[in-house]
């Protein structure tokens, strides 16, 4: 019970963050954006009749332009791209989501634990994060794909592992901000140790924060998927935006002009990651008054 | 003359710092490469039958019987003389390839680099002096659609549209390369800029956004400050006071993030001139992936890293001789 009256007054404050989020109609332009691809995504066993993976027997002839029967016409073994891209649009979201997901966790974790402890051992922490804010990011998460099996979980590791640090970076400021308050003092006072401290007090107020960085996180994790993908070192079994643009490429779609093939995979990617960053620009601005200037 | 002997103190610290990175990065890309594959020899000899004895040659020739410290010293001893190992698929020293295309790469990302600064400082400075009009909306707006936008697909779009030619455009452009034969002179710099111009246009495309958002909001900041109410009460007009007294100031971030561009790009460039086919060390990287040619892939590794470790370095050093309020 003695839980409610806290969890009253957070349920308050995500109304409050929701109605200020709503006076931003780029915020909720993507947001409606992400609520139908998902539900497409989701819907795409029922939307898309047979299995898409197979390159035989498949109801097409090969490269068929746009037609009545396929709105987006066929791949060079007959398949219907329309089904394709439905199907391509779950890698793209959960790898987005969950490679974002890990490289948030890494980078709140180091941030708070720098920030909480302070001292020799946040010293090493934040050089260790200034190293990986210096590498180039593409470029380390393609060799860590190529060094390893060719999975979609070998593309969210090499994602998270390599994206983490600024979340990190901005994280141990807050911490930092949070910690120096009263009520922290207060509550060591009362006894709290450093779990209670950095779980009880500094997390929660790191959160909203962190769901910020989250939704720009997975539109920059989507595009590095796609490219990934599209150099040929995402799982070959798996259907994915990036990967049809390989094997557009690899079909001479290019020279051939069909840019029915090339077009629609790209939009998509483009789509799904504008729609992320103008929700996690939403959610910046709404948190931070002060970037609101001239929206 | 103690302003000296800070700003030399600074310096030593980030040369230091800057030397402990390479470092890092020279460890690190032993390990990668070393314990996370498990076994060079069977990531090279992957997919074709091998016998017992042959790979036990094959680690003997690369100096993978030795003990793992012996392998770390004397690789680091290699590395740090330049020597990064040959290549399986081209049979020559990678140090060499890499040489070889790092020129077509450099003026590539040079001119991309150039060209998306002056347009996203211009923009920026367009959008914030006029923050929430239109203009600002439009501008913002069409710069975060074309970073959502994947380069290499920008790439292949433009290839389609405006080489091959879709109905009644012709292709105006060639599909790719760097030159097309044997012109000289002038000539040659003709073919080479008419062959650049897509390139730059996707690496332009994809890339001024957020030079252009840190210039607005650099400038956004500055406009608060009471040195342009000054300057507007002396009764200087509008544009004068932005050009002269607002723009300056809100320049100074963004120089280091040009600098800092300049070594991501090289990266970026991979996927361009991978659809492009430029002769440089990105189209390298992408043909290294493909093999996988380890000690290529490595090779570039350590040299897009040690790229951007460098730009960082003298984006720091830079940046004290410019403002005078971080010197120490």
């Amino acid at each position: 019970m003695s839980g409610s009256p806290a969890r009253a007054r957070r349920r308050e404050a995500a109304a409050r963050l929701w109605r200020a989020y709503r006076a931003h109609r780029a915020g909720l332009f993507g947001l409606g954006v992400l609520v139908l691809i998902a539900a497409a995504a989701l819907a795409a066993p029922l939307l898309v009749e047979g299995d898409v993976r197979k390159v035989t027997g498949t109801p097409g002839g090969p490269l068929e332009p746009p037609s009545a029967r396929f709105p987006l016409g066929t791949d060079q073994f007959g398949r219907p791209l329309l089904g394709l891209l439905l199907w391509g649009a779950r890698i793209s979201l959960t790898v987005g989501l969950l490679a974002a997901a890990l490289s948030v966790a890494i980078g709140a974790a180091v941030g708070i634990v720098a920030g909480h402890y302070g001292g020799w051992f946040a010293t090493l922490l934040m050089r260790i994060t200034d190293w990986f804010l210096v590498m180039p990011t593409l470029v380390l998460a393609i060799v860590l794909a190529t060094v390893m099996s060719r999975d979609v979980w070998t593309v969210i590791v090499a994602i998270g592992v390599t994206s983490w640090p600024t979340t990190a970076r901005l994280v141990r400021a807050q911490t930092i901000a949070v910690e120096s308050r009263p009520y922290i003092e207060r509550a060591k006072a009362l006894g709290g140790g450093h779990r209670h401290i950095m779980g009880r007090h500094v997390l929660p107020n790191v959160l909203p924060l962190v769901l910020a960085q989250t939704t720009l996180g997975i539109s920059a994790a989507i595009l590095t998927e796609a490219t990934l993908a599209f150099l040929g070192l995402g799982d070959p079994m798996v259907i994915s935006w990036g990967g049809m643009l390989q094997e557009a490429r690899e079909a001479g779609a290019v020279s051939s002009g069909h840019w029915w093939y090339l077009a629609p995979p790209g939009l998509a990617i483009a789509l799904v990651a504008l729609a992320f960053t103008l929700c996690g620009r939403a959610i910046e601005k709404v948190l931070d008054p002060r970037l609101g200037v001239g929206r | 003359m103690t302003a000296a002997r800070g700003y030399l103190r600074y310096t030593a610290g980030k040369l230091g710092g800057a030397a402990v990175s390479l470092l890092a990065v020279l460890v690190t890309s032993f390990f990668l490469f070393r314990i996370i594959p498990g076994d060079p020899v069977k990531a090279l000899t992957h997919g074709t039958p091998t016998t017992a004895g042959q790979l036990a040659s094959l680690r003997r020739q690369f100096g993978l019987d030795e003990p793992l410290w012996r392998q770390f010293t004397e690789y680091c001893a290699k590395a740090l003389t330049g020597d990064l190992g040959i290549s399986y698929q081209f049979r020559a020293p990678v140090g060499e390839l890499i040489a070889e295309k790092a020129p077509a790469t450099l003026l590539l990302t040079g001119v991309a680099v150039l060209v998306y600064s002056a347009v996203g400082l211009w923009l920026g400075a367009r959008s914030a002096w006029r923050h929430g009009g239109l203009g600002d909306r439009i501008n913002t707006g069409v710069a975060l659609t074309l970073w959502s936008v994947p380069s290499f697909w920008l790439g292949l779009l433009l290839i389609i549209t405006f080489s091959v030619g879709i109905g009644p455009v012709p292709g105006l452009f060639p599909t790719g390369g760097m030159e097309s034969g044997d012109a000289t002179g002038l000539g040659y710099a003709i073919d080479v800029a008419h062959h650049m111009v897509l390139p730059v246009l996707t690496l332009v495309a994809v890339g001024y956004a957020q030079t252009l958002l840190v210039m607005r909001s650099s400038l956004l900041d500055e406009m608060g400050g009471d040195y342009l109410t000054t300057a507007r009460a002396k009764g200087l007009r509008d544009a004068v006071v932005r050009r002269r007294h607002a723009v300056p100031n809100a320049l100074l971030p963004t120089v280091t993030m040009i600098f800092i561009n300049l070594g991501h790009v090289a990266a970026g460039s991979i996927l361009v001139e991978t659809v492009f086919s430029w002769p440089g060390v990105g189209g390298l990287f992408y043909q290294a992936l493909s093999v996988p040619d380890l000690p290529l892939v490595q090779g570039l590794f350590m040299v897009f890293a040690g790229a951007m470790i460098l730009m960082n370095l003298l984006a720091d050093l830079v940046y004290p001789l410019l403002d005078p309020r971080v010197r120490r």
